[in-house]
């Protein structure tokens, strides 16, 4: 028989022992009502026209049996799906981040190293991933079926879903939400690689540098530098050291230096503004920046943010220096504060 | 007591006491409306269901047998849009609810007659509209118009097919407000709350869904008009929207609508069951609440439809037990009809062999139910044919099998004539077998990673997806066959007595076909629903 699912995810078995298992209770309850309507057709059968039965229409007892043994059953389904359901949606905090750009129809995927692939994706076995995904157009879902894995994909706004591939393979991607006239070519595989095969691939990858280098030329093209200084004296607020900081707001309230705050304040930069600083001084880029573009600024702005613990706040930034003080490869775990998207 | 069919009683009946197209087409009795509702809507399942047809044609082989993607998109879109709309939501309320709920309450009509005419004629408008935009190219958003798709991105007349919807639902809601009225305000003496047959208790049920669902509908197809003609930033983000919010609108609507196409099947079964059972309906006060609890719990299970769309975790979880809360009044019903037969009378005849296998499939479709409200589990299965096969088995499985059923009990009364009983019993059980053989295979095929919505799809899945489209030609014979021989049972079927299950309905204490008004004299009810005991002579039982 051709493979038709695997195991292939740290999720999978879990998964497959509670789907199991709600095989094995639903299986034997449906044949038992089967089972028992067939007994009473036949054993009951009417053998004179005219018989009137005996009428019980009530037993007490019985009711209450079977209104409460289902719902101690279904709430031990419910605490049971909430558990898997966490652990497929929470992220290991060393899950190295992946970006993933949806449009009609293909899926385009930024590794932070650089390297870009469309409708593939290549990882290493063993390592934790975490996708963070967002649509130009539409909304799409990614779904890798051996994983057990699905996550909608969202126009303006990210969001996420993390697997670690326990087996090398091949495995189907798909896109599971209706996006129109090719959805159903909207697809691609996941190739999951032992890691020396996995090196091998990067080093052939030969991306032209970072995702955070691409966003520091954008960040220059885009003259961003202009009132962002790095002295921290500009019109703008100070972007070092701001990746998954905690962010006064003008009119109170704090937000957190998240991906999802720093797009918002990229394209609409007036709906929250810093405290000390004015509003309606920074142009919005809504439509003149690509999504694939705002993500490249949010990782040069992480790889700004991202500091070994010891050497905060002391030193003094000068242009340059920033960027090769980290390794935008390994971000910083703290800095890693956008979840799934429940918080908006 | 009962009133008794007189002896040597009128022929006259509602099918002859007028003659002329008009008179069918000005009528205001409900049991005409009833069987103008059942020929709109019987050519609108089989328009639907041929789509199907197509449909699974088309997936035979992998790469798709008959069209392209663009076509199977709007084959899909039409399937359900028709099929939802047009033939479920009104397909048990609008035919046998129409015909039998005034009898059953000892009625001459329903509380507003010209109402329910009106219904029907602003019901074909919608379908007229709808059908339009069919034949004028067709839609490709799926019957759900997900936002940003259906109001930016989509060709096609979106808009038109709204429209379509929007005017069916003004149907919706005039029949859920004449049912509610009328069960209030037309029950005949003696008939209290707790003495009505479980029919009338979920016919109510669906209708108050009726009517506080459908206005969220139409409210959020305004809304999607408006951001595809005005660019009205709603729920596209590029205007300022939010997709989400879409998603929550519709399936607050759509949720309950799922219990409006079954409550009604519910109906039906607990009617046909106790009459082959010859015994009351087994723990009636726990059906009757169940029925009530369903119609209000079920509005707040909408956001398992969303699980994967990026709501948040808090909320996805009190959806998910929410959900585990509507299963168990379900369970509490099938376990009732289970019990009823338990010891009884039993006669397999047509009806009661489509109760039975109503009782399977929906407790096949409510289980695997239980497997999409756990939300760990509905990640990898949801927008997968496990869906397909939940959602078919629950409104195919159920309320189709319910419809076929109950059009079976209540046909002598309704034509005055007997269908024959072999072919009931051959297209019963060619249903229930073509039935299984078209869906359990896309449980396998969900589970497997088969998506929904896809019109070509991987070699693997190809085996079991022939298997599904095998099942579905038996499917449509064994939908067929009624078709034909109740049509020519209209005309050369045996004569109905009046009451020919020897059951205890009201509606079954008139000659058939029942005289226009219904009842000769009105009838007082002394027993309780299904009190097989207390007729016991008139019955000529024991």
């Amino acid at each position: 028989m051709i493979h038709l699912i695997a195991f292939s995810s740290d999720i999978s078995p879990e998964y497959n022992h509670f789907f199991l298992l709600l095989v094995i209770i639903c299986g034997t309850v449906g044949t038992g009502i089967a089972a028992f309507l067939i007994y009473c057709a036949w054993r009951y059968r009417r053998r004179d026209p005219n018989e009137l039965p005996s009428q019980i229409a009530n037993y007490i007892p019985v009711e209450a049996a079977w209104i409460g043994i289902p719902a101690i059953v279904f709430i031990a389904m419910f605490v049971y799906g909430v558990k898997l359901y966490f652990d497929i949606e929470r992220p290991p905090d060393n899950a190295q981040v992946i970006y993933v750009v949806a449009k009609q129809w293909m899926w385009k995927l930024q590794h932070v190293d650089g390297t870009r692939e469309i409708n593939e994706l290549h990882v290493p076995v063993g390592q934790s991933i975490e996708l963070r995904m967002i649509s130009q157009d539409v909304i799409h879902s990614l779904y890798v079926p051996d994983f057990r894995i699905k996550q909608d994909v969202l126009p303006g706004r990210y969001t996420t879903i993390w697997f670690r591939a326990t087996r090398p393979g091949a495995y189907h991607l798909f896109c599971a939400e209706y996006c129109g006239t090719d959805h159903s070519h909207m697809g691609g595989w996941v190739y999951a690689m032992n890691p020396i095969d996995y090196s091998k691939w990067v080093r052939q990858g030969g991306a032209e540098g970072s995702l955070a280098d691409t966003g520091e030329k954008l960040f220059h093209q885009f003259a961003c530098a202009n009132c962002h200084h790095y002295s921290g004296h500009g019109r703008g607020p100070n972007l070092v050291e701001l990746y998954g900081r905690a962010v006064r707001l003008e009119g109170g309230g704090t937000g957190v230096a998240d991906d999802a705050y720093l797009r918002q304040s990229i394209l609409a930069p007036n709906a929250r503004i810093t405290e000390g600083f004015r509003r309606s001084i920074m142009p919005t880029f809504q439509g003149q920046l690509t999504e694939d573009q705002v993500i490249a600024l949010i990782a040069y702005i992480k790889a700004v943010g991202a500091r070994p613990a010891q050497s905060i706040a002391t030193e003094s930034y000068e242009p340059g220096t920033a960027k090769p003080a980290i390794s935008a490869a390994q971000p910083a775990p703290s800095a890693d504060v956008t979840k799934r998207s429940g918080g908006r | 007591m009962a009133t008794h069919t007189l002896p040597g009683a009128t022929t006259e009946n509602y099918l002859n006491s007028e003659d002329g197209i008009l008179s069918w087409l000005l009528t205001t009795d409900h049991k005409r409306i009833a069987l103008l509702y059942t020929f709109s809507i019987t050519a609108l399942f089989f328009l639907g269901g041929t789509f199907a047809l197509l449909m699974r044609l088309q997936l035979l082989t992998p790469d798709g047998a008959l069209v392209d993607l663009e076509t199977y998109n709007k084959l899909f879109t039409m399937h359900g849009i028709i099929m939802v709309w047009f033939f479920l939501i009104p397909s048990i309320p609008n035919t046998i609810g129409n015909f039998v709920l005034p009898m059953a309450l000892g009625a001459k009509d329903l509380a507003f007659p010209k109402l329910n005419l009106l219904s029907w004629y602003i019901f074909m408008l919608g379908a007229a509209v709808a059908l339009y935009s069919i034949f004028r190219g067709g839609v490709d958003t799926g019957w759900t118009f997900y936002t940003p798709l259906s109001t930016g991105y989509a060709m096609g007349y979106v808009v038109m097919a709204a429209i379509g919807v929007f005017i069916s639902g003004f149907s919706s809601i005039l029949t859920g407000i004449n049912f509610i009225v009328t069960i209030h305000r037309m029950r005949v003496p003696g008939l209290t709350w707790f003495r009505m047959p479980i029919f009338c208790w979920s016919m109510y049920a669906s209708s108050l869904i009726f009517v506080l669902a459908t206005p969220v509908l139409a409210i959020t197809l305004v809304l999607v008009s408006l951001e595809r003609i005005f660019h009205i930033g709603v729920f596209d983000p590029a205007y300022g929207g939010d997709p989400l919010l879409f998603q929550h609108l519709f399936w607050f609507y759509s949720h309950p609508a799922v219990y409006i196409m079954v409550l009604p099947a519910m109906a039906v079964v607990s009617e046909i069951i106790p009459t082959f059972s010859r015994k009351p309906l087994f723990g009636y006060k726990a059906v009757a609440y169940s029925s009530m609890a369903i119609a209000i719990v079920g509005f707040l299970v909408w956001g398992h439809h969303m699980f994967v769309a990026g709501m948040s975790v808090y909320a996805a979880m009190a959806f998910s037990f929410l959900s585990y809360m509507v299963a168990i009044p379900s369970a509490i019903k099938v376990f009732n009809w289970t019990a009823t037969m338990y010891k009884g009378s039993i006669e397999l005849s047509t009806p009661m062999l489509y109760a039975i296998g109503f009782v399977g499939l929906f407790t096949i479709g409510g289980m695997s139910g239980l497997f999409l409200a756990a939300i760990g589990i509905d990640v990898h299965v949801t927008d997968t044919y496990f869906v397909i096969a939940h959602f078919h088995y629950i409104m195919v499985g159920g309320s189709v099998m319910a419809f076929l059923g109950g059009m079976h009990f209540w046909w002598p009364k309704i034509s005055g004539k007997m269908y024959p009983e072999f072919l009931g019993k051959l297209s019963a059980i060619t249903v229930f077998l073509g039935f299984n053989l078209t869906f359990f295979p896309q449980f396998i095929l969900g589970y497997f990673g088969m998506n929904r919505r896809y019109g070509s799809y991987a070699p693997e899945f190809q085996d079991l997806n022939v298997l599904s489209t095998a099942g579905a030609t038996i499917l449509g014979v064994g939908y067929i066959l009624p078709l034909v021989y109740l049509i020519w049972s209209w005309k050369y079927g045996e004569p109905a007595p009046d009451n020919p299950w020897r059951t205890t309905g009201l509606e079954w204490k008139t000659p058939s076909p029942p005289p226009k008004h219904n009842f000769e004299v009105t009838p007082v009810v002394a027993w309780k629903a299904y009190d097989f005991e207390a007729q016991r002579e008139e019955l000529h039982l024991g």
